[in-house]
């Protein structure tokens, strides 16, 4: 047998143990929390569902919990810290359709974020004299008008790859800033004051939901936040999350295969613009006060920094990515100013050491994925490694002992 | 022995190649092609591409039959893989016509030719390195479905349906290219071999009237290829028509029903592989020696 024919198929010990090495060394590579992704999978279904409740619950509970040492008091109010930290979670997770799901590096997230909070500012504030709706209508209302220019931008956009793309949506981000300056109707630096909130009084007479209390917005963006995982959950586990993240690995493969990459392209941006949008009317009404001052270039390399730290592709990651940058600042406001300094080195040091991100648990791309996965292992008893197998085709010569196949 | 084509499934040769027949009728697609066996299913027509000054691909004419292995072979840079590239979408050809089932092809997007039925693996190993060997196959099961966004955001009953057929015909189709049992590895995880095999079940879940394969032998044993040859077969006598780019001589011969060889972007010969082994132009351009143990 020629040993110039190439790499060889593998016989079956050989394949297995190979398969088994590259396993292991994918598992040492996550460093900080070995296998948890690895873990978290092989649970049952129930009790997967009983933990994120408990975690769920105890979310609910931080701003009454106020735990010592996590909180920001006294430097910053805990609780107006939180609702912050949500709404930059938010806007992580929508971030993450772009740039985790399909690898489209979009550098001008925080235009969407603007256009967001803009929507709800000029729909509720006083000082607009446009037409006022109520303030939880303008939350639908700015996922629209965002889903319109995500669209907008991507169609003649999502044409270019790359590097190309990247400037252009950084282009974009800039341009609605500076509209935002030029433009009478959107009053620059002066900005909107009292933006809207959602009804409700409480026994006193007092609006529930108040500039100074963080709580029952944390509350509401949290409630917002599980919504959108679980319909991001569900887009990854089916045709829309696979035919992403086959863009992702490549993209003309994936064209090949039948995937009709432009169109899902612009749907990653589209979804991923509104949920900015949604964020973006979140923060507008938490802070109560919304002008050009807050929506600059380096929030939007913040945003993408978010999702990269906490692992890209990974929603939850995401989630964490977004609280993250929010909380440092907000918990150790002595180093407040050199945030950018920090999270740069942060970010290095993330790439350098744990490319995937603190939580690059990999995503699940089928809805019934599990059971047919299952079966396999179980048919190879329950062991990771496969074994030999009776479904090879015989004449499957078990060719002199390759070590390792060498295509790599 | 190639020339001996029995155009209904040949049931004990299945069995022979341990092919179960369940599974079998499982990833049997429910075509619905038009094409009578052995009819023209896709014309190439005075295909012709440029690039700038060079022309990759002059004036080719062919057929591929419904039913057969046609391979098609040439020296290094003859233009097989842009002809290739050119049925597939992948360029535009400068002239020229491909057509499907007397449908033309040209100028449509590529994604809409796979669907129309045209499927390819490629010569580089190009699988979705991120996914399991399962989503890889059901990506390309994808590219049959109707789900999009709304559906998916809502879970409607029509996207249950799909997530659930397309788990059982990607396993069905993983078993039948035998690597069912690694359903649940990252592809870039798997051995070289199973990836070759991955990318074929991938390019069979699109469900293809015809099925390109871009030198699937590229990097294997002896031994291997004639593995991946009746593999070949297999997939032949369960109803698909195969074009196949191939560099081993051999195996070309001993597989293909009929052979296209091109040279310098030119068609040279188009015949059964008896033909084409004593053909003095192939045999020039190509072969160097005939050889006597050829099949």
């Amino acid at each position: 047998m020629s040993t110039t024919d190439g790499p060889t198929l593998m016989p079956d010990d050989a394949a297995a143990q190979d398969i088994a090495d590259r396993e292991a060394k994918g598992r040492q590579r996550k460093g900080w929390f070995p296998g948890l992704g690895d873990k978290w999978n092989a649970l049952p279904r129930h009790i997967q569902w009983l933990i994120l409740i408990v975690v769920v619950v105890i979310a609910y509970l931080l701003p009454i919990l106020n735990p010592p040492l996590i909180t920001t008091d006294p430097g910053n109010n805990w609780q107006i810290a939180l609702a912050q930290m949500s709404v930059y979670a938010l806007v992580a997770v929508g971030l993450n359709v772009v740039v985790g799901y399909a690898g489209l590096l979009d550098l001008g997230y925080v235009a969407f974020f603007a256009l967001g909070s803009y929507t709800a500012a000029m729909f509720t504030s006083p000082d607009s004299p446009y037409v006022h709706i109520p303030y939880l209508w303008t939350l639908p209302l700015a996922m629209a008008i965002t889903m319109f220019f995500g669209v907008l931008l991507g169609v003649p956009t999502l044409r270019l790859r790359g590097d190309y793309l990247a400037i252009v949506t950084l282009g974009f981000g800039e341009i609605v800033r500076i509209l935002a300056t030029i433009i009478p109707a959107m009053k620059g630096q002066v900005g909107f004051q009292n933006v809207g909130h959602p009804p409700g009084t409480d026994s006193s007479g007092q609006p529930i939901f108040l500039n100074s209390n963080g709580t029952p917005w944390y509350w509401f963006t949290l409630s917002v936040i599980i919504i959108v995982l679980l319909a991001a959950g569900n887009l990854e586990r089916s045709r829309v999350g696979r035919a992403w993240i086959a863009i992702r690995e490549d993209e003309d493969a994936a064209e090949i295969m039948g995937v009709p990459t432009f169109k899902y392209k612009v749907w990653a941006f589209a979804i991923g613009a509104s949920v900015g949008g949604l964020s973006g009317a979140l923060f507008a009404g938490q802070v109560g006060f919304v002008n050009n001052q807050k929506f600059d270039i380096a929030t939007s390399i913040l945003f993408v920094a978010a999702v990269v730290m906490g692992g890209t592709g990974n929603k939850v990651g995401a989630l964490l990515g977004g609280s993250l940058v929010a909380y440092i600042p907000l918990r150790f406001t002595a180093i407040a100013e050199f945030k950018y300094l920090i999270f740069g080195a942060a970010l290095v040091l993330i790439m350098i050491f744990r490319p995937g991100g603190l939580l690059p648990a990999r995503q699940s791309l089928l809805a019934y994925g599990r059971l047919a996965y299952n079966k396999v292992k179980g048919a190879l008893g329950g062991n990771t490694v496969p074994g030999p197998t009776k479904t090879r085709p015989p004449g499957q010569v078990a060719t002199e002992p390759a070590k390792g196949a060498g295509n790599e | 022995m190639s020339e001996a084509i029995e155009p209904e499934i040949d049931v004990d040769a299945l069995k022979e190649q341990g092919v179960d027949l369940e599974v079998a009728e499982k990833v049997a697609p429910e075509r619905d092609i038009v094409t009578k066996v052995g009819e023209a299913l896709v014309q190439v027509q005075n295909l012709t591409i440029k690039f700038g000054g060079l022309t990759a691909l002059d004036n080719v004419t062919f057929d591929i039959n419904r039913g057969e292995i046609l391979g098609l072979i040439g020296p290094n840079g003859a233009g097989k893989t842009t002809c290739f590239n050119a049925m597939t979408g992948v360029y535009k050809p400068t002239a020229g016509k491909v057509l499907l089932e007397g449908k033309l092809l040209n100028g449509l997007p590529q994604h809409k030719i796979t669907r129309r039925g045209l499927a390819r693996t490629f010569q580089n190993i190009r699988l979705f390195g991120e996914m399991t060997a399962l989503e890889n196959v059901v990506v390309g099961l994808d590219a049959r479905h109707r789900t999009s966004v709304g559906g998916a955001l809502f879970r409607l009953p029509s996207h249950v349906r799909e997530e659930k057929t397309a788990i059982e015909r990607g396993m069905a189709l993983l078993e039948f290219v035998g690597i069912a049992d690694h359903a649940h590895f990252l592809s870039r995880h798997l051995p070289y071999g199973y990836q070759r095999r991955l990318e074929i079940a991938r390019a069979l879940a699109t469900d293809p009237k015809v099925l390109c394969l871009d030198e699937p032998a590229a990097g294997f044993n002896p031994a291997e290829k004639e593995e991946l040859m009746s593999l070949i077969r297999t997939i032949r006598d369960d109803g698909y028509t195969v074009l196949l780019i191939e560099h081993d001589m051999k195996l070309v011969m001993g597989v293909t029903d009929r052979i296209v060889v091109l040279e310098f972007g030119k068609k040279i010969a188009d015949d059964v592989p008896k033909v084409i082994r004593d053909d003095p132009k192939v045999i020039s351009a190509y072969l160097g020696e005939p050889e006597d143990d050829v099949a």
